[in-house]
């Protein structure tokens, strides 16, 4: 029985709770660093970098930010405990983060049962913003259906019959193969497309797929896998010439965070989603990279974008409120416009969605490393449906 | 699809079955000898190829250079493995079955914060076999080289095992010790010097395995879980011990996943169904066929009852009177934690948290203690409970309703998974239950009309009254204490009696006239029920549920409670849930690292506590009661 004394100090320590700071604005952040570290290691250094210069600009409302970063271990069980830490033992302002689109969703729904501020930096669920979406939720990345429907236009113009999609057996590349599908057939009614390969996340059957895939002989292929899964597929399809003659269409492929791992066996000509760090010549942007390179002597990487948008995204919103208050807050982020490394953005009133965009072009190889050339910024707010039929999906608040 | 495809799909397979066979050779030979569940195989795999890739920036490029790599990484794990096994698992062996387990985890949570510490979070994509670089032409279609290389790889290491195991000194050793490890110590071999070879040696085997896949996949961190699952399905499969089976059982698993991908696409109902989606579990639906058939595996034979591994367990007896009193304090202060709503609400939270691992710890205990039956699948109850409230609720069940049903849910699942996995035992049943598990995983991951698939089913909270978090922790409260003192009143009841008895001597309790399976069957479905309440509880207290509720993860979880309580205690189950819990909690706060420093405090734990904690506290205090 000596457990239940053990019981009885453990509950001891935890009710020690620290004092309440007053000259900080406390943001809680949640993310899955340990599950996702390459994605999410520069998306911390970028938020990091973005909190420095807002406290050294002098903070906002005349107090310093300060922000409380949680793992949530890559699950939504811990996520929403760790957002139930942050708000009712930091009493933080707002949340912000997640990075996988379960982990986001139980934040939004945590968000609308605890009437809690919450700014979703960086799952892609459409979801987040549309179905599942709520007044106290808002997402700052371009979502999946917006960044297949950067892509459609160009597939399209590529005038290939026989398609084939390849994508990791989740939500994120489910709903991506049938945003994609469902976009090139309205473009393009005689698109026929064969089986899918839906292969499992982070355990892709490389040499299997790439041979079913040049078995089925398409003229084009739409990729959705990243990460490890992208590395396999890339290498097995080169050394199996399924590439040869083909076009290849593929989400997320020009981040660095993905393209950099092949090194000089990069995919070239294919058509992707991206972030060309080494050629944005905007002014926002070169700041931004500066600032970074300076701090951390790295390049950038897209989650490094994402990390330093939200915080300038939080400070901006709170000053636009005057006040840190639930309610102002969402007045506040409804219209709100923010300078991002990307240009400005606007959080839309309707659906809560920023219209950052994301740059496509094509890939091609620069000495040892794959790059974006002829890449355009494609703004969001083109990208996405109409307003109608948003309002259909978004469920009333 | 024509001729050359299929052979180039076989082809392909054979390739993939030999990478395969490697890894799980090395898990076969160190189960087969001391008996221990290595969860850490996978993060050996994982270092072989960090290793591997590691060594070919330090030598010159050329086909010297690539090869040194693989072979000095291997090695290098090997030496590393030989030394776990000596500071650490050697000090084990002594535990009761199923101990190791626990620090084999603990060492995964290490190594893998240790690769990011050393080799930071990108992938790493090493170099491609010099002189295969390229591909052969097999029917008109490119080939890769390098495959052609891995097919004939896994052959020759069967061969030279089978030579080592069947022509040498300490091959005729392994295979002696494997039938009887206690005889041949009783006659005078060094087992010490055995045990750490063939630990050194399945890991060798394991890194080699890593490293070999240089050319196919970049080194990354998920690798190691991505990994054990289906290296174990294979050795399973095969039969453990076996090595001929392990080979057999390989190319078998990529033969289906070969055939899922070629396949295409298939009518289920009228409704369009990718083979491909089937690759998510085709091992695990390959083991289920495969246990259900032969419960032995394809070239198993019965396992060999290890004698004395640890004391035989204690009956359990009736408390005495001042720890009774003790209880009843601690109730009340449990009781207590709910005023702490108002000045410190994270602790109500927590506290809610704790007691949901430990109702579902409890369940888990009840199998794999009294029962004697070895449960890597109890999330699957647990999820099924979630699932079944959350589904309850979304078709307008009233929360309460929906709760008190949803551990029928899990009880239905318990009693058709039951059914089949009583009728094994020992790492079979173990495996098995992780396969029904995975088949239920993967059906809840992929049903998204149903379940929401990946993305899982959001805003399930409780009414309004239970809204506040010092209400709902009452209920859990209460939940915890029916479901726990349930169990308990039933290991006291003559039920109880006859479990352990089965447990203690399958035959004898059958001579007596107790119906083994049958009895087995219920003690299935009473820990499936409790589990699945649990499971309800967590659905509310969460508003979300997703698929992780019944993945791997969570049923390793709870096998870590379990055992970092004790098996033999019945208070095990909540000093090792709330133990857990805590530490997870606080220690994710401490660093960046907090898997590691986890990992190190379990370790730590396992050493000071080698019965469990509440096993070592109980050995502490009640020790002079019984004396």
């Amino acid at each position: 029985m000596l457990n239940r004394f053990a019981l009885l100090a453990l509950v001891g320590i935890v009710v020690a709770a620290p004092a309440h700071a007053q000259d900080t604005i406390k943001i809680g952040e949640i993310n899955s660093y340990k599950a996702q570290p390459a994605f999410l290691d520069p998306y911390k250094k970028g938020w990091e970098l973005a909190v420095e210069e807002v406290n050294a600009a002098g903070g906002v409302l005349g107090k310093k930010l300060q922000v409380v970063s949680r793992d949530d271990n890559g699950n939504p069980g811990d996520a929403v405990r760790v957002a139930e830490e942050l708000v009712s033992r930091e009493n933080v302002a707002l949340i912000c983060g997640t990075f996988l689109s379960n982990t986001g969703l139980a934040v939004t729904d945590f968000a609308k049962q605890k009437k809690v501020f919450f700014l979703a930096a960086e799952p892609l669920t459409d979801k987040i913003t549309w179905q599942n979406g709520n007044r106290y939720t808002f997402r700052l990345r371009p979502n999946t259906y917006m960044q297949a429907a950067m892509l459609v236009p160009e597939a399209a113009k590529l005038k290939k019959k026989r398609w084939v999609v390849v994508y990791p057996n989740y939500e994120y590349g489910q709903s991506a193969a049938a945003t994609f599908k469902a976009m090139l057939k309205k473009l393009q009614p005689d698109v026929e497309f064969l089986p899918d390969q839906a292969t499992p996340l982070g355990r892709i059957e490389a040499g299997a797929v790439v041979q079913a895939l040049a078995d089925a002989k398409p003229d084009a292929i739409f990729n959705v896998l990243f990460g490890a899964d992208l590395s396999k597929f890339v290498r097995e399809g080169n050394t199996r010439k399924l590439f040869e003659g083909r076009d290849v269409v593929s989400l997320l492929t020009g981040e660095p965070e993905y393209i950099e791992p092949l090194k000089d066996e990069a995919p070239v000509g294919w058509i992707v989603t991206g972030y060309p760090y080494y050629g944005i010549q905007t002014d926002e942007h070169k700041k931004f990279f500066l600032a970074y390179f300076r701090k951390y002597n790295e390049y950038p990487k897209l989650g490094s974008v994402v990390g330093y948008s939200t915080i300038w995204s939080i400070a901006e919103g709170i000053k636009k409120a005057k006040s840190t208050d639930t309610e102002k807050l969402i007045a506040a982020f409804s219209g709100l416009q923010v300078t991002t490394p990307f240009g400005k953005v606007t959080y839309r009133a309707l659906d809560h969605q920023s219209t950052m965009g994301a740059y496509l072009g094509r890939t091609k190889l620069e000495g040892q490393k794959g790059v974006m050339t002829d890449y355009v910024y494609i703004d969001g707010a083109k990208v996405l449906p109409s307003d109608d039929e948003v309002k259909k999906l978004r469920a009333i608040d | 699809m024509n001729a050359s495809s299929i052979v180039l799909q076989l082809l392909t397979g054979l390739a993939s079955a030999s990478a395969l066979f490697l890894v799980a050779s090395g898990l076969s030979l160190i189960f087969g000898v001391t008996r221990i569940v290595n969860f850490a195989h996978g993060s050996f795999y994982m270092l072989g190829l960090y290793g591997a890739v590691a060594l070919t920036t330090v030598f010159a490029a050329g086909p010297l250079g690539f090869w040194a790599a693989v072979l000095l990484a291997a090695v290098a794990v090997a030496a590393l493995g030989a030394l776990v096994e000596m500071l650490l698992l050697r000090r084990l062996y002594g535990a009761p079955e199923l101990y190791q387990l626990l620090a084999t985890f603990a060492l995964v949570l290490v190594v893998r914060d240790a690769a990011l510490w050393a080799w930071g979070p990108e992938d790493l994509l090493g170099p491609k076999a010099p002189g295969m670089r390229g591909a052969i032409d097999v029917f008109g279609q490119p080939f890769p080289s390098y495959d052609v290389f891995s097919i004939f790889v896994g052959p020759a290491v069967l061969g030279l095992l089978r030579l080592l195991l069947k022509r040498t000194r300490w091959g005729l050793l392994v295979r002696a010790a494997t039938q009887d490890r206690e005889m041949v110590g009783a006659l005078g071999v060094n087992q010490r010097w055995l045990f750490t070879s063939v630990f050194a040696l399945g890991t060798f085997l394991a890194a080699l395995g890593g490293a070999l896949q240089m050319p196919h996949e970049p080194a990354n961190l998920n690798l190691d879980l991505a990994l054990i699952g289906e290296a174990f399905v294979v050795v399973v499969v095969g039969g453990m011990g076996s090595i001929g089976g392990a080979f057999v059982a390989a190319i078998v698993v990529a033969m289906v996943k070969a055939f899922c991908i070629a396949a295409g696409t298939i009518d289920v109902f009228g409704a369009p169904f990718p083979l491909s989606k089937l690759t998510l579990v085709a091992e695990f639906l390959v083991m289920a066929v495969v246990l259900v058939w032969r419960p032995q595996g394809l070239f198993g034979t019965p396992q060999a009852v290890v004698r004395a591994s640890a004391a035989v367990e204690a009956p359990l007896r009736p408390l005495a009177a001042r720890w009774r009193i003790a209880g009843l304090v601690a109730l009340a202060a449990l009781a207590a934690v709910a005023l702490l709503g108002r000045s410190s609400p994270y602790a109500v939270v927590l506290m809610i948290d704790v007691l949901i691992a430990v109702l579902f710890a409890a369940s888990l205990h009840f199998l794999i203690g009294p029962s004697g039956m070895h449960s890597f699948g109890h999330a699957a109850y647990f999820g099924l409970g979630a699932y079944g409230a959350a589904l309850f609720f979304r078709i307008g069940a009233p929360m309460e309703a929906s709760l008190f049903l949803a551990p029928l849910v899990a009880a239905l699942g318990a009693f058709v998974f039951g059914w089949f996995c009583v009728r094994l035992s020992g790492v079979y049943l173990a495996m098995l239950t992780l396969a029904f598990a995975q088949i239920v995983w993967s059906v809840v991951f992929q049903w998204d009309a149903v379940t929401g698939g990946s993305n899982g089913l959001v805003g399930i909270w409780p009414s309004a009254w239970l809204a506040p978090k010092p209400a709902y922790y009452l209920l859990v409260l209460a939940c915890t204490l029916a479901g726990a003192g349930l169990l308990v009143r039933v290991l006291h009841a003559p039920m109880g009696l006859a479990l352990r008895g089965s447990r203690d001597s399958p035959l004898r309790a059958a001579a007596i006239g107790i119906a083994v399976p049958r009895l087995q069957w219920i003690a299935f479905v009473v820990a499936g029920t409790v589990a699945g309440l649990a499971g309800a509880l967590f659905a509310f207290a969460k508003g979300t549920i997703s698929p992780e509720t019944l993945g791997v993860g969570r049923s390793v979880d709870g096998l870590v409670m379990v055992l970092l309580g004790g098996v033999h205690a019945v208070s095990g189950p909540w000093v090792g849930a709330a133990l857990f819990v805590w530490l997870q909690d606080t220690v994710a706060r401490q660093t960046d690292y907090w898997r590691a420093l986890l990992g190190i405090v379990m370790l730590a734990l396992i050493l000071v506590f080698p019965l469990g904690v509440a096993g070592g506290l109980k050995r502490l205090f009640v020790r002079e009661e019984t004396a």
